[in-house]
């Protein structure tokens, strides 16, 4: 389908969202506020369920961080990007990790890397660093004292 | 970290598998709460081999970062490579040489059937049987040796680049390939009769570790596990790339969710890439086996995504560049990260000896999974 079709359709259901079509995938923005209740009109909507949470990342902008939900229906195999910004100082999302089950693990590892805390997630701990390390190495602004690439 | 090592309240017995365990083919650990011998949680604990690639690649040109993904899923290196030289062709418009795209799907087959022989002898040394390794080793031994002669490389080929592929193919390849395709054909039916046929095999993998297709889609589960349990994912015929669209082999379907049908979809997806490499191997065309492109790549301003079929499932390569030399962000979609996470999922509430059978056909890579 289009990504024209597929924004017809989107629209209709998420009012408040708004679009951007620069790449390959119609690109979604959505308020991290709203974000429980648009994910569960994605994910559950008749027409077109995008059940399939295939990417879970974040990008660190240096003034916002930008969480990247990639998305996929396997019924219509369409494909579409969320998109919501956080506030850097104070990132907070709420998770998904209900509705997606492996978004559980992309959360945790986010968190580690980024730093970004996911509210009312079941599990949220360091994923792949140890629990006592100290900053989030995604982010621009983290200073690696070992730099095996800079040296 | 790591809970306390022993009972919890209830008299539940915690136990760790891992980091080094033969079991789990790699640095993973495993942390189990077991009631007797049922198990009621398995905890992944990852991180052992964490390199942190992706920090990596952000002060790695577009020529250079690419080394790097050789060294997640090792035993899929070409289609690492591919999906990332895939991805910088896509942000530079570049149109590749038919040669090198033939090239391209021929490794990547060859790929996918050796490493679907190495998890065939592992997993069948995880169930008790040292014999079928070696059977499974002579295999990949010659594509192995395929691999050095064209690539210089057995295991980190690094062969593949933007806008095509790093040298041409070794004189002998075409000979090489059929050399294998003959011997394969001789041998393959001893798989059969030393594993599938075989009763004891059948009952540890029949009924183990059962993975419904709604939570394969939930938890996002890729490749052959995906597909044993009736989830339509081949990324090559999903959202064709390269010339899959042009060739005839089928998508490998199961239904029954459980161990043994994500044994057999691996099995028989060895013979689709047979026979993928079979309709290709007298069909290279001649020509150049690499576009011109400029000595150092700058990528426009946007957004990258690829994605392609891995031996373990679906890869999947985003790129947010701001128009340098270096990628902004990178992010590798690995197939086992997500594949790992139904692990608890589909042992829960089985026995402990089930784990092993569960987990094998998961055919997990840890250094794919940490990165």
């Amino acid at each position: 389908m289009l990504n024209e079709e597929i924004k017809t359709i989107i629209s209709e259901l998420l009012p408040n969202a708004s679009f951007e079509e620069t790449g390959e995938w119609l690109n979604i923005g959505i308020e991290a506020s709203n974000w429980k209740e648009s994910a569960n009109t994605l994910r559950y909507c008749e027409a077109k369920p995008f059940n399939f949470l295939f990417c879970l990342t974040c990008v660190d902008w240096k003034t916002h961080f930008t969480m990247v939900y990639h998305l996929r229906s396997t019924t219509t195999l369409d494909n579409i990007v969320v998109k919501i910004k956080l506030d850097r100082e104070k990132p907070e999302i709420i998770t998904v990790s209900d509705m997606w089950l492996g978004a559980e693990l992309f959360e945790r590892e986010v968190y580690d890397l980024f730093g970004v805390i996911f509210l009312e997630h079941p599990d949220l701990r360091r994923l792949l660093l140890t629990d006592d390390w100290v900053g989030y190495p995604l982010r621009k602004d983290y200073e690696d004292p070992i730099n095996m690439i800079k040296l | 970290m790591v809970e306390e090592i022993g009972k919890t309240a209830e008299g539940d017995l915690i136990i760790n598998v891992g980091p080094q365990h033969p079991a789990t083919h790699g640095v993973l650990h495993l942390v189990i709460t077991l009631n007797g011998e049922t198990i009621k949680k398995v905890e992944p604990h990852l991180g052992y081999i964490h390199r942190s690639i992706e920090k990596m690649c952000e002060s790695l040109t577009y020529r250079q970062f690419i080394y790097s993904t050789s060294r997640m899923d090792y035993l899929s290196a070409h289609i690492n490579n591919h999906a990332c030289a895939l991805t910088v062709e896509k942000g530079l418009g570049v149109e590749i040489p038919a040669r090198a795209q033939v090239i391209r799907v021929l490794m990547d087959e060859l790929t996918r059937i050796a490493s679907h022989e190495l998890w065939w002898g592992a997993m069948a040394m995880d169930l008790g049987a040292f014999t079928p390794f070696f059977h499974a080793f002579r295999e990949r031994e010659s594509i192995n040796d395929i691999m050095e002669e064209t690539c210089g490389a057995r295991l980190t080929m690094n062969y593949m680049v933007p806008g095509g592929v790093m040298v041409d193919l070794h004189p002998n390849f075409q000979n090489r390939v059929k050399s294998f395709l003959k011997l394969y054909k001789q041998k393959i039916h001893e798989y059969d009769e030393l594993v599938t046929g075989n009763i004891i095999f059948q009952n540890r993998m029949k009924g183990v570790g059962i993975l419904s297709k709604e939570a394969a889609i939930s938890y996002g589960v890729t490749g052959p596990a995906a597909r044993g349990s009736g989830v339509s994912c081949d990324i090559r015929k999903l959202y064709p790339y390269e010339i899959y669209n042009t060739l005839d082999f089928e998508e490998v379907l199961e239904t029954a969710g459980d161990s043994y049908a994500r044994y057999l979809v691996r099995l028989r997806e060895m013979n689709e890439s047979i026979k993928i490499i079979e309709q290709l191997i007298d069909n290279i065309p001649e020509g150049d086996f690499q576009a011109k492109t400029k000595a150092v790549l700058k990528l426009p301003k946007g957004e990258f995504y690829q994605r392609v079929e891995t031996a373990r499932g679906e890869l999947g390569v985003y790129i947010v560049s701001e128009g340098g030399t270096t990628p902004y962000r990178i992010k590798f979609r690995s197939p086992g990260f997500s594949n790992l996470s139904c692990l608890d999922h589909i042992t829960r509430g089985g026995k402990i000896g089930d784990l092993i059978a569960s987990m094998g056909t998961l055919d997990l890579v840890i250094p794919d999974i940490d990165r």
